[in-house]
């Protein structure tokens, strides 16, 4: 077995580009649920709204306005263009769309909501419909976007950085990813700590007593659903320049609920909660993965019991397995408080 | 504790703060809190002598009303729950709504504060009409509400509980949040008068305590004591008693004349009697949604109409309500 991998897969999960994704739309999830009791099952549609925003402005839609209008629109202003669409247009238009007909209602018609909305554009996004494929191509997904970003790279793009951790494209978008969580996380610790996060508990743990003291719940509730919504489209914006690609099978139902995952791991509610829950999530998957395919390629583990294809099924097993019992023996997650969670809601 | 035992204390003039665990020195510290914030033009003794000249019959005229509700009328499918006719609360005093169960008390008062609303009528609050105003807003006009079963929030501690209920908070608008210089010194001060106010409801030692762990009697003094950090003209107060231990009873009803003492109106939603008889100036009962009687306390366990909607229209007996309620 080569536990030089095994490490170096280890590491590359804690503090890698999954992570920095994760954690991003857990802190987005962690401001609506953990901080405003928003169910938001539909946090992927959020991190599509930020990989689509950025790919269809610089692949699709600003060349297409260049075309029709004679613009001339560069790629790097397209770029720049894209990221505002992709961080503040699309993730408002969709909190728009969701918290509209539902944030006067009970939470669960929010939850129904958002995992329908997210499904929807999913499905709409890979739709093969030639009027909307040439928007958005389909399952193929958009490509040709992250040019501008790696171009701005000061690292060699053939050596390896930080332990042989990473390429240097790699570097670059984590260390940018490093700051953007950094910068997101004090804003989140700044948010929480004010008068403006104190009405956003009261709001999770009773509406209507908020409501009496004068606050609109409603307009508080709206705000952190479109800003937990922009840290999704800015988790969502870095797994798409990490991967070139913006696809719409990247933004399945499964990747609200890893953003979901990450957040119960490290605690919802508090703010360091996502970032330590997304590491660790990511940390022991990658391990888990990298170290039962060794054991298979060495014969540690007898194709008796596995075999390198079932690898990647197995490890979501014990992915489960460790779920289940973090609900049984920690269900506060790391950061939570046992005695706080078990206050009752009267 | 009986009424007759509650006439003793206050003949004695014993002030009605005192609760088993209060002393006189304490006491009378409360009392200079509760004056020193006095809402200013309001003569709580001269709005209750005003009270004298009231006619005892539903609908009655006050010298005063600070909150006139006309014609409200609420409908649930073919039920109709509340049909009030005309209502109007004096200013400055202590008015009780009671009447049997299903009367339509509490979604009365749910649509006097627009918590609910009503399919027809108009409700005027303060000089403002509010039919169209938000329940969130009408804090802002001064009114503040408690609800029956008691919102303390229970995973924030007791001072964040109490914080939260300051009105006009710079820092609560996303863009100055994440800018404490801001809102800081505004936050001291709001601080400074929730500890002082916690520390006339006595509830200093649980500040830092989050406020599910305390008792239900706990619960409902901090809701009172939160609602007050609104700095209401009117506070109202659905079934203030409810579930509250004996213990903590005196030393309710004394917060809440106190409210009055200060020049607060008071509207309360009751069943206990005790405290409707002993420390409302004005009683107003309901029955199968309308409002069948109103006068001083003493005055409506000798109406006759009371005495139907509580034991039916073949019971001929002036009603003891201590005995029956």
């Amino acid at each position: 077995m080569d536990w030089g991998s095994i490490i170096e897969s280890l590491f590359r999960g804690l503090i890698g580009e999954s992570f920095i994704v994760f954690a991003l739309a857990a802190i987005g999830l962690n401001l609506h649920f953990g901080y405003t009791g928003l169910l938001n099952f539909g946090q992927a549609v959020f991190m599509a709204a930020g990989a689509y925003g950025l790919a269809m402005m610089v692949a699709t839609i600003g060349p297409a306005a260049n075309r029709n209008f004679g613009w001339d629109l560069s790629e790097s202003t397209l770029f720049w263009l894209g990221i505002f669409v992709g961080v503040v247009v699309f993730p408002v238009v969709f909190a728009l769309i969701m918290g509209i007909p539902t944030l006067r209602l009970r939470a669960d018609y929010l939850a129904i909501v958002t995992i329908a909305v997210a499904e929807i554009f999913r499905i709409v996004v890979r739709s093969p419909t030639p009027g909307i494929k040439k928007w958005t191509n389909s399952s193929d997904g958009l490509t040709g976007f992250s040019g501008t970003f790696y171009d701005m790279s000061p690292f060699g793009t053939q050596d390896r950085y930080l332990f042989n951790l990473f390429t240097g494209n790699q570097m670059f978008l984590v260390i940018v990813g490093w700051v953007v969580l950094a910068i997101g996380a004090t804003i989140c610790w700044l948010l929480v700590r004010s008068p403006w996060g104190r009405v956003l508990k009261a709001i999770r743990e009773d509406e209507d007593a908020a409501r009496s003291l004068g606050k609109n719940a409603y307009s508080y509730k709206m705000q952190a659903l479109i800003l937990g919504g922009v840290f999704g489209a800015v988790g969502g914006m870095i797994r798409a320049i990490g991967f070139s690609v913006a696809q719409p099978d990247n933004f399945i139902t499964d990747v609200t609920f890893f953003v979901w995952v990450a957040l119960i791991l490290g605690g919802a509610g508090k703010v360091l909660a996502p970032i330590v829950g997304a590491s660790l999530l990511y940390g022991l998957l990658n391990f888990s993965d990298t170290f039962l395919r060794e054991g298979v390629a060495a014969e540690v583990i007898p194709e008796s019991i596995m075999t390198g294809t079932q690898v990647g099924q197995v490890r979501f097993m014990l992915m489960g397995l460790g779920l289940a019992l973090l609900a049984a023996f920690r269900p506060q997650g790391i950061f939570g408080n046992k005695e706080e969670m078990a206050l009752d809601d009267r | 504790m009986t009424g007759n035992q509650f006439d003793d204390k206050l003949k004695d003039d014993l002030i009605p703060d005192a609760g088993p665990h209060a002393g006189p020195a304490t006491h009378s510290s409360d009392m200079s809190v509760i004056t020193s914030d006095k809402i200013a033009g309001v003569d709580s003794q001269a709005a209750r002598a005003a009270l004298a000249d009231v006619p005892w019959e539903p609908g009655a005229k006050k010298p005063d009303p600070i909150l006139v509700a006309d014609h409200v009328v609420r409908r649930f499918g073919g039920l109709t729950a509340v049909d009030a006719d005309h209502v109007e609360i004096q200013r400055g005093v202590i008015t009780a709504l009671i009447g049997p169960n299903g009367a339509g008390k509490t979604t009365f008062f749910n649509l006097l504060t627009n918590f609910d609303t009503p399919d027809e009528g108009t409700r005027v609050f303060d000089g403002h009409n509010i039919d169209k105003v938000p329940a969130h807003k009408i804090a802002n006009y001064g009114m503040v509400r408690t609800f029956q079963l008691t919102k303390a929030l229970s995973k924030m501690t007791v001072i964040e509980n109490m914080k939260l209920g300051a009105t006009g908070q710079k820092g609560e608008s996303l863009w100055r949040s994440v800018l404490p210089f801001m809102w800081k010194s505004q936050e001291r001060e709001i601080e400074a008068r929730a500890d002082a106010l916690l520390d006339r409801f006595k509830l200093s030692h649980m500040r830092d305590e989050f406020a599910g762990t305390m008792s239900g009697g706990q619960r409902k003094l901090l809701e009172m004591a939160r609602a007050l950090m609104v700095e209401p003209s009117m506070v109202m107060l659905d079934e203030p008693m409810a579930g509250v231990n004996p213990a903590l009873t005196q030393s309710l009803l004394g917060h809440v004349t106190g409210l009055r003492d200060a020049g607060m109106t008071v509207l309360f939603v009751e069943h206990d009697m005790d405290m409707v008889q002993e420390i409302s100036d004005w009683v107003i009962v309901m029955a199968e949604g309308r409002i069948i009687a109103e006068g001083p306390p003493a005055s409506i366990g000798q109406n006759q109409a009371v005495v139907d909607a509580y034991l039916g229209t073949h019971h001929h007996a002036a009603l003891d309500l201590d005995a029956e309620l």
